[in-house]
């Protein structure tokens, strides 16, 4: 309980030296407000917008879940049957790679073309960006199942269908979700690059507007919105990996 | 129960009733990397149901495969294996494996992992729950039904892979070096635990062991593997009646038939 404590009371320590360090100076140095407001304009900036900051939130978050949802269903599904059908993955895998090497942000303006200003322009760029890890990392703890597990399996004359559902799957489980834990964090980048790219909402768009009119407060308001909306999308996912797998919760123990 | 498989064993051994399961001639030669690994040459044995069959060999000399074949996990390049009058060719119903590691499913309860065979026999349900609750007691482990497997020691996680081998009352066990990672004083707990298993169930047992005192200990033949590609080296009866004890190792005809496979092994000359 004490370490538990402890891991909260540090961090919330560190960050209260930054937000003095960062006040100091500001005011020992004389930025000027347009460049760096100080930490309790920011605060103040945060009451007074929050109405728009919440709505333009909802839009993105939305984005986020979308996208970073749309990553898992069609990612998790191309995994499965690359890892089972060799040809798949011999004429797609390397393409899949390579196809990495593209700077994401470049894909956004023909995203745009295609989908609009809407919101689907921004979910297509938050999969994009995400559904990679999804798809390397399920097919990775597909392929890293126990042999001797596939054997007793064998031996027991489970039908395909049953090693995949009560064996391999739940061995990937693990993977799967560290694949989703990079995915909701690339989601996030995916809807904001969107955003940036032709959007007339989202806080992409906010801080983007609250930039061009020197309304520097603003813009880090949004950035401040942004990330904890990036940390609560993230603790979604910890908390559904915790009831998906209560029994990670062990080390692994044994000899 | 109990009684009637004693006396089955002492009236089998001058009746001769015809073999369970038999092995004739069967070799294995393992292609990898454009190489061909023979890994077992000519293996020849029969044993009866009931039975308790150890191969005893150095390590890489074909057990593990024999073992394999005779599941219908792998399939043989020579010879023919019969179980109960059927050639062997592919995986049958009725086996039990277990492994040198207890390999259970981590996201499983230990009553969810000692039921999943029936669970893939279509055979659910309250009887099926009672019998791995029956079971598990067996072994000593009532009350860790709801635990999951990395909250046990190695050694309660090869008890729970063992009632996971017998909770479908397979006809054959096929046991792969499963005490191997065991410390000294937990394997000898489990051999006494094997024996009474076998003595409950009436199962039949081909045990995969480097472990001279332990295959004799538990068996009614000890087969002696030669090096890589194996052969037979010597065939040795083990004449203690079960049940046996601790006190048994301590005989001086256990000290010699543990000399005679040691000679066999080459490790003694
Ligand atoms: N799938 C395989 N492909 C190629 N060679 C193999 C394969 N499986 C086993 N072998 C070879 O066959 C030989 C026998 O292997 P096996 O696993 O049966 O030995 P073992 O007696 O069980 O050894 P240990 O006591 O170490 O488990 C080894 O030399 C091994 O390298
Ligand atoms: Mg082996």
């Amino acid at each position: 309980m004490g370490q538990n404590l402890l891991r909260v009371v540090y961090p919330l320590a560190g960050a209260a030296i930054i937000v003095i360090v960062w006040d100091l100076y500001v005011v020992v140095a004389r930025v000027p407000l347009v460049v760096f407001p100080r930490p309790l304009q920011v605060a103040q900036a945060l009451v007074s917008y929050s109405a728009i900051l919440g709505s333009e939130a909802w839009v993105t978050a939305l984005e986020c879940i979308y996208g970073f949802l749309l990553s898992m269903a069609i990612g998790i599904p191309i995994a499965v049957v690359m890892t089972y059908s060799r040809i798949v993955n011999l004429m797609f895998y390397p393409l899949l790679v390579a196809s990495q090497s593209i700077p994401k942000v470049a894909i956004a303006p023909i995203l745009l073309v295609w989908f609009g200003t809407g919101m689907q322009s921004k979910l297509a760029m938050a999969f994009v960006i995400a559904f990679f890890p999804v798809v390397v990392d399920t097919a990775t703890g597909l392929r890293s199942t126990s042999p001797e597990l596939l054997e007793l399996a064998r031996s027991l004359q489970c039908s395909r269908l049953q090693t995949f559902f009560k064996i391999q799957l739940p061995s990937a489980l693990p993977s799967i979700f560290s694949g989703a834990k990079i995915a909701v964090t690339l989601a996030v980048i995916g809807a904001v690059i969107g955003e940036f790219i032709g959007s007339n909402e989202g806080l992409g768009n906010l801080l983007l507007t609250a930039n061009s009119q020197l309304n520097s407060p603003l813009v880090w308001a949004s950035l401040v919105v942004l990330s904890v909306l990036g940390m609560m999308l993230y603790g979604v996912v910890v908390v559904a990996e915790k009831i998906f797998m209560p029994w990670a919760a062990f080390d692994t123990g044994g000899h | 129960m109990n009684a009637s498989h004693e006396t089955d064993l002492k009236g089998g051994r001058s009746a001769a009733p015809p073999p369970f399961g038999r092995l004739v001639n069967v070799a294995k030669t393992f292609q990898s990397a454009g190489q061909s690994v023979p890994a077992v040459k000519d293996i020849s044995f029969e044993f009866r149901k009931g039975d308790l069959v150890s191969l005893l060999g150095t390590s890489g000399c074909g057990k593990t495969t024999v073992l394999k074949m005779l599941g219908g996990l792998i399939h043989t390049s020579g010879g023919r294996i019969e179980l109960d009058g059927n050639a062997i060719t592919g995986p049958y119903p009725g086996v039990g494996v277990v492994f040198q590691a207890p390999t259970l499913m981590p996201w499983r309860s230990v009553l969810g992992n000692v039921l999943f065979p029936l669970e893939v026999l279509g055979r659910n349900g309250a009887a099926a729950k009672t019998r791995a609750r029956d079971i598990l007691k067996l072994v000593g482990l009532a009350g860790f039904g709801q635990a999951y497997p990395r909250q046990l020691s190695g050694g309660m996680q090869q008890r729970v892979a063992l009632c996971r081998a017998i909770i479908h009352e397979p006809s054959i066990l096929l046991m792969d070096e499963p005490f191997g990672a065991l410390d000294e004083l937990t394997r000898l707990e489990m051999n006494d635990l094997l024996l009474d298993i076998r003595r409950v169930t009436g199962a039949t047992v081909v045990f995969v062991t480097h472990s001279i005192s332990e295959a004799i200990y538990l068996s009614d033949r000890v087969l002696v593997f030669s090096k890589r590609p194996a052969v037979i080296a010597l065939e040795l009866a083990v004449d203690f009646p079960y049940p046996r004890s601790s006190r048994t190792r301590f005989l001086n005809r256990f000290t010699e038939l543990e000399e005679q496979a040691s000679i066999a092994l080459g490790v003694v000359k």
